[in-house]
């Protein structure tokens, strides 16, 4: 029985030599993941069917990044019901500020997510590791307690879309200008339930960071998870990263798919998600009107990687930000913080005009660090534009990549450098 | 098992964060977190709403965040039933496992309006509109999803 590269996946991990579209699994887990916002749900849970142990202390990462450093009281004592459960059960991959970055930035870094793993986390964005080869899906809270609990989950084996990717982009187009303009080709649940498989030949012309963020907003097309081919710049990453080992599944060749597009990367053109739906997107040179905005976020765990903010800074490098124009650039993690410090990036942004916070999701959901006022715009390399994401309900996010990000946080309108 | 309640009716793609928005996630006391539900699609749901009301949708409900506070916050504020066309993945999972019935019928979803008495019928998938007498068969649930929710959950399911 052929199958798909996350079919091939799932199967290992339920002891099954093959599974069909549709059955449903039990699947061993590799790694069970939360933050400061699940965790507290999926720790009250536990508590209450009185589940005192976890199955691997290894196998579990509870990374604070919502809202932190504590926003205010509520998010405090949050925060503190993570770090009890933490050091009760002695849980090794407990992030502390300081220590901690956005989870989807931060897991790949420190080398805990690598190929051929199955994965699941109480986030939605878990899906980003699907570009290192793996199986990674966003669950809830008690989803999330069971897999605590028992190193198991269920799963109805997902069908596939296939995106067969060829030629190269241009310079300032990137992995965010892709997968908008997927979202934009197949709607916001255009993959519903099912799995986004990308391969090619310009796979190769698309850098890891690029790929974390195409594998990333899978979500937004309502997919169940996005999955690359692993080839040579994957394997350099996880040997960089990670001291794991791997598993390289590739899809069979006569695998079934429900569906098949070919995206040539040359003719890309930078792609912005217009409010209220990543789907509504728009190329460049299909916005006419000059779209004033009052802010701009680079960062997140869809575009905070030290890609974005060396493509951001490059834009940015000796202009000034926009009279009366907040730009905020949110490093993902504590390391890509410290690299952006080391090349220069961080001081091309201040100088610029710009301010630079420590690891957060914070603005991304409106939670702080950049919350829009009635009527205010934002350009943001974030992933959701819905009403009321990132602030009041009348404010306006245009998702972009950190290329028209920044040159619109210059101009003070939506705009690209190229 | 029967539910039965007035309709509010939504469009397409109810993402989770107009369900409960990010700015009340700083809770996740169940009770707190009704007294948000569906703000920021619908400022008065929360004064209108009565035990065992149902809400219809048409596409991809509950799609965006993973947050499980989105059917937490359904559950608490008295709705017994979510209709839709269809539900967006982690919703879906998520109502299962924390005992939120839901029921995908794309013609329901459709033709009930805004207002009307509906009556739900868990054991056959039916769905009967009192207002305007039509009925609609609904998806049943595989036998698997029948356990957990007839567990009242995940946790009672993984725990027996």
């Amino acid at each position: 029985m052929s199958m798909t590269m996350t079919q091939k996946i799932l199967a290992a991990h339920a002891g099954l030599d093959s599974v069909v579209a549709g059955q449903l699994i039990e699947a061993d887990l590799d790694l069970v993941l939360g933050n400061d916002i699940t965790s507290p749900v999926a720790i009250k849970e536990m508590e209450k069917m009185n589940l005192n142990s976890v199955f691997d202390k290894d196998k579990i990462a509870l990374v604070p990044d919502h809202f932190v450093p504590n926003k205010d009281i509520k998010s405090a004592e949050h925060c503190k019901c993570v770090r009890e459960f933490a050091v009760k059960n002695n849980i090794t991959n407990y992030f502390e500020v300081g220590r901690m970055g956005i989870e989807h930035a931060l897991l790949p870094e420190q080398g805990l997510t690598v190929a051929g793993d199955v994965i699941i986390g109480a986030d939605s964005h878990t899906c980003t590791y699907g570009a290192l080869g793996a199986f990674s899906t966003g669950v809830g809270s008690t989803d999330m307690a069971a897999g605590m609990a028992t190193g198991k989950a269920w799963f109805k084996v997902p069908s596939a879309i296939k995106f067969n990717i060829v030629g190269k982009p241009s310079k300032f187009v990137s992995g965010k200008d892709l997968i908008l303009h997927i979202i934009g080709m197949i709607g916001v649940d255009g993959a519903l339930y099912r799995s986004m498989e990308f391969v090619g030949e310009g796979i190769k012309n698309l850098s890891m960071d690029d790929r974390f963020t195409v594998a990333n907003m899978a979500i937004e097309a309502g997919a169940k998870n996005g999955i690359f081919p692993v080839d040579d710049l994957a394997i350099a990453y996880m040997k960089e990263h990670s001291k794991r080992d791997f598993k390289i599944y590739e899809a069979d060749p006569d695998a079934e798919y429900d569906e098949e597009y070919t995206i040539d990367l040359s003719t890309l053109r930078p792609t912005i998600a217009f409010p209220h739906l990543p789907e509504n997107t728009k190329t460049i040179d299909e916005i006419k009107e000059e779209i004033k905005i009052d802010q701009v976020v680079i960062g997140s765990c869809t575009n905070g990687r030290i890609d974005d903010l060396r493509t951001a800074a490059e834009v940015i490098k000796g202009r000034q930000v926009a009279d009366k124009m907040r730009l905020i650039v949110i490093p993902a993690t504590q390391s890509i913080y410290l690299q952006a410090m080391e090349e220069g990036l961080i001081r091309t942004f201040i100088e610029a005009g710009g301010v630079v916070s420590t690891p957060t999701c914070g603005p991304c959901l409106g939670g702080y660090m950049g919350v829009l006022a009635k009527g205010e715009r934002c350009v943001s390399t974030t992933n959701r534009n819905f009403v009321g994401r990132m602030g009041d309900v009348t404010s306006e996010i245009y998702l972009a990549s950190p290329a028209v990000a920044a040159e619109s946080a210059i101009k003070g309108y939506i705009a690209s450098p190229v | 098992m029967k539910a039965c309640g007035k309709v509010f009716k939504y469009g397409d793609n109810v993402d989770t964060d107009v369900i409960i928005p990010a700015r009340y996630l700083n809770s996740s006391d169940p009770a707190e977190l009704a007294t948000h539900c569906m703000e920021d699609i619908d400022k008065d749901f929360v004064k209108n709403v009565n035990k065992g009301d149902i809400i219809v949708a048409t596409k991809n409900f509950g799609c965006g965040s993973s947050r499980e506070h989105a059917p937490i916050a359904i559950k608490a504020s008295g709705v017994s039933c979510v209709i839709a066309e269809t539900f967006a993945r982690i919703f879906f999972r998520n109502s299962i496992n924390i005992g939120l019935p839901i029921m995908e019928c794309k013609e329901a979803s459709v033709a009930i309006n805004n207002g009307d008495e509906v009556e739900v019928d868990f054991d056959n998938g039916v769905i009967y509109d009192k207002t305007t007498g039509e009925s609609f068969k609904g998806q049943p649930f595989p036998e698997f999803m029948q356990k957990i929710i007839n567990a009242e959950g995940l946790m009672n399911y993984i725990s027996k």
